[in-house]
């Protein structure tokens, strides 16, 4: 009878399950069966293609236009998310370890900047990088990437350092080691795994705005993904870009899947932790 | 833009500050009493290096945004279209005037009205379901975990697309779903589809964010309830949401700004057509395909207003167990 009662709780249990996962996986397989789908079956309205093909990925892989866009994506991605993590480690650390005035002013500033609305700084943005000529570069994204992802690393780092054993830093003070040098020499090693997972978060926002992204460019110069795939075209204009897009829309869901898949747990924690251990 | 927010935000940034939990206080203003005595040279040092890593943090984040949000007032001060530059002259608050008297303006913050009260809503309810499910289930925790993470981690216009072409007539699986019309040309279906895709997007943010709150539920509070005879939904009434109160307003709040700002979906699914304009995205089409840096930026400033009423009355309604209630203001 107990035996039976908790077969019943998993198999309702695992019902669930399997409507979080369906829901959550149809619209990512919907984009990946269009990608393999030929021209002529494209638009025959079925889930699963009927016949596969490569050459959607073969044709953006052809194109100048979406490999330039993937070079910057991942360029201005992986730099913003390197100066983010440093900047925040760096603050994070002083947030959560040393004794200074002006500490809670940094903390509510970074809140405010969490809450601040981004498309309130597309015009300005927009003229003060034409004059200063950031305009359509990558440091004209990097910068406001980092501004951005600054509150979030900052909050996520500052709730992995305080789960750090301190006392091994005091024990590298008493011998001999300064401030800076506990910070580089001991804490820094442990505070890798945190670092670790900042950097997926960031690198995950980072890879995914639009906005900036299609505001501050105007050319292939500096032309993240997100923003090319909303300009596809196809390669001669008489052609649907459907395919393509699709194609170009799973290669670049491709490392969030990595990610999600090998790092499930540390993106959790590091979403989660924060709040929990506050 | 999302960031891990705890149920109880304020603690993370007074916790962060001296390992003491929410007393944080007291140790400010210990420091502030020493600040009066002269400080020893380590003292000194402490504060130096302080002050040495936080500065180019913040030094940034000021940069980029305080400094363009001033000046997008003065911008929007101005009379200031990049098509005909020589007529650049300053208007006071005409630019206000044109636009709060724009029947678009008030049409595109009603659409972002609607969309974000309903798709927050709804991401409550399916968020605290999700959440239960990833706290609670039995089997396959892992699995759920990792799926529901796919649509957090995904990037937005790419899930736009999947959306789009889904409902593309021909096309698309889910097209013929309510009879033959193209449900992206009428203005009643393309508001459930951008809500839709918001909503698929955004739930395991929330979801995330409420089950912080759930780990923080006494698993004994739990069984004394069951054991007294609590219903399963009297132990989640009575017990869960009462413990999670804080990290269901820190987690409605965020998702309410994020919701405000929608922009991505809109802009793939209908590019504002049919009346389905965001504010997000009129001021887009005022700045870059109207060049017009006046009225563009009299929008950013209005929507930046807007954002932080919204962010002003969710204080007033925490009190205390707001993030930032303290952390706000200088010290």
């Amino acid at each position: 009878m107990a035996v039976d009662t908790t077969t019943r709780t998993k198999l309702r249990w695992g019902l669930l399950d399997v409507i979080v996962v369906v829901f959550a996986l149809v619209p990512v397989l919907w984009i990946a069966s269009l990608s393999f789908k030929t021209p002529a079956t494209l638009t025959d309205g079925r889930f699963w293609p009927r016949e596969w093909t490569l050459d959607n990925y073969r044709s953006i892989f052809a194109t100048d236009q979406f490999v330039r866009a993937l070079v910057n994506s991942i360029g201005i991605a992986l730099i913003a998310t390197a100066i983010a993590v440093v900047l925040g480690a760096m603050a994070a650390y002083a947030i959560s370890r040393l004794d200074f005035p002006g500490k809670r002013l940094l903390v509510g500033v970074s809140l405010l900047i969490a809450m601040f609305p981004q498309v309130s700084l597309v015009s300005p943005l927009f003229e003060i990088e034409r004059q200063l000529g950031l305009f359509d570069t990558w440091p004209g994204l990097i910068l406001p990437y980092i501004t951005f992802a600054l509150p979030l690393a900052i909050y996520t780092l500052s709730a992995f350092f305080k789960q750090i054993p301190w006392d091994l830093e005091k024990a590298a003070k008493m011998d001999g080691a300064t401030q800076g040098q506990a910070f580089r020499r001991v804490i820094a090693p442990l505070a890798a795994p945190g670092l670790f997972t900042t950097a997926i978060l960031v690198f995950i926002f980072c890879w995914n705005d639009f906005l900036f992204a299609i505001t501050l460019t105007s050319t292939e110069r500096a032309r993240t993904v997100p923003v090319a795939l909303s300009f596809f075209t196809g390669e001669s204009q008489f052609e649907d870009p459907t395919g393509a897009i699709c194609a170009a829309a799973v290669v670049i869901t491709i490392p969030i899947i990595l990610f999600v898949l090998f790092f499930q747990r540390r993106i959790v924690s590091g979403l989660t932790s924060g709040a929990v251990k506050g | 833009m999302s960031i891990n927010v705890t149920p109880a935000g304020a603690d993370v940034s007074a916790a962060a500050e001296h390992g003491t939990g929410r007393h944080a206080a007291v140790p400010a203003q210990r420091a502030r009493r020493r600040a009066k005595t002269p400080l020893s040279e380590n003292k000194k040092a402490e504060r130096r290096l302080g002050w040495l890593l936080c500065a180019p943090a913040a030094l940034v984040m000021v940069l980029v945004t305080a400094y363009p949000i001033v000046y997008s007032v003065w911008l929007s001060l101005q009379r200031f279209d990049l098509r005909f530059p020589d007529q650049r002259e300053f208007v006071g608050l005409e630019n206000y005037a044109t636009v709060l008297t724009n029947e678009f303006w008030w049409t595109a913050f009603g659409v972002t009205m609607l969309i974000t009260v309903v798709t927050v809503a709804v991401e409550l309810v399916l968020g605290m379901g999700l959440a239960l499910i990833m706290h609670r289930t039995l089997v396959g925790r892992g699995i759920v975990r990792t799926a529901a993470l796919i649509p957090y981690g995904i990037v937005t216009v790419v899930a736009a697309f999947s959306w789009r072409y889904a409902w593309t007539p021909g096309t698309g699986y889910l097209a013929n779903l309510f009879g033959d019309g193209a449900p992206l040309t009428e203005r009643a279906s393309s508001l459930a589809i951008i809500m839709l895709a918001e909503i698929w997007k955004t739930t395991p943010f929330m979801a995330l964010l409420l089950m912080a709150g759930l780990a923080l539920v006494p698993e004994d509070l739990l069984k004394a309830a069951s054991t007294d005879g609590a219903t399963a939904w009297q132990r989640f009434t009575k017990v869960m949401l009462p413990v999670m109160k804080p990290a269901i307003l820190v987690a409605l709040l965020f998702r309410t700004l994020d919701a405000f700002r929608v922009f991505d979906n809109i802009f793939v699914l209908t590019a504002g057509g049919n009346e389905t304009s965001s504010v997000s995205m009129l001021a887009y089409n005022n700045l870059i395909r109207g060049l017009n840096l006046g009225i563009g930026s009299t929008m950013s400033v209005l929507i930046f207003l807007t954002v932080a009423i919204i962010a002003f009355v969710f204080v007033k309604l925490f009190g205390t167990a707001a993030p930032g209630s303290d952390d706000g203001e200088r010290r």
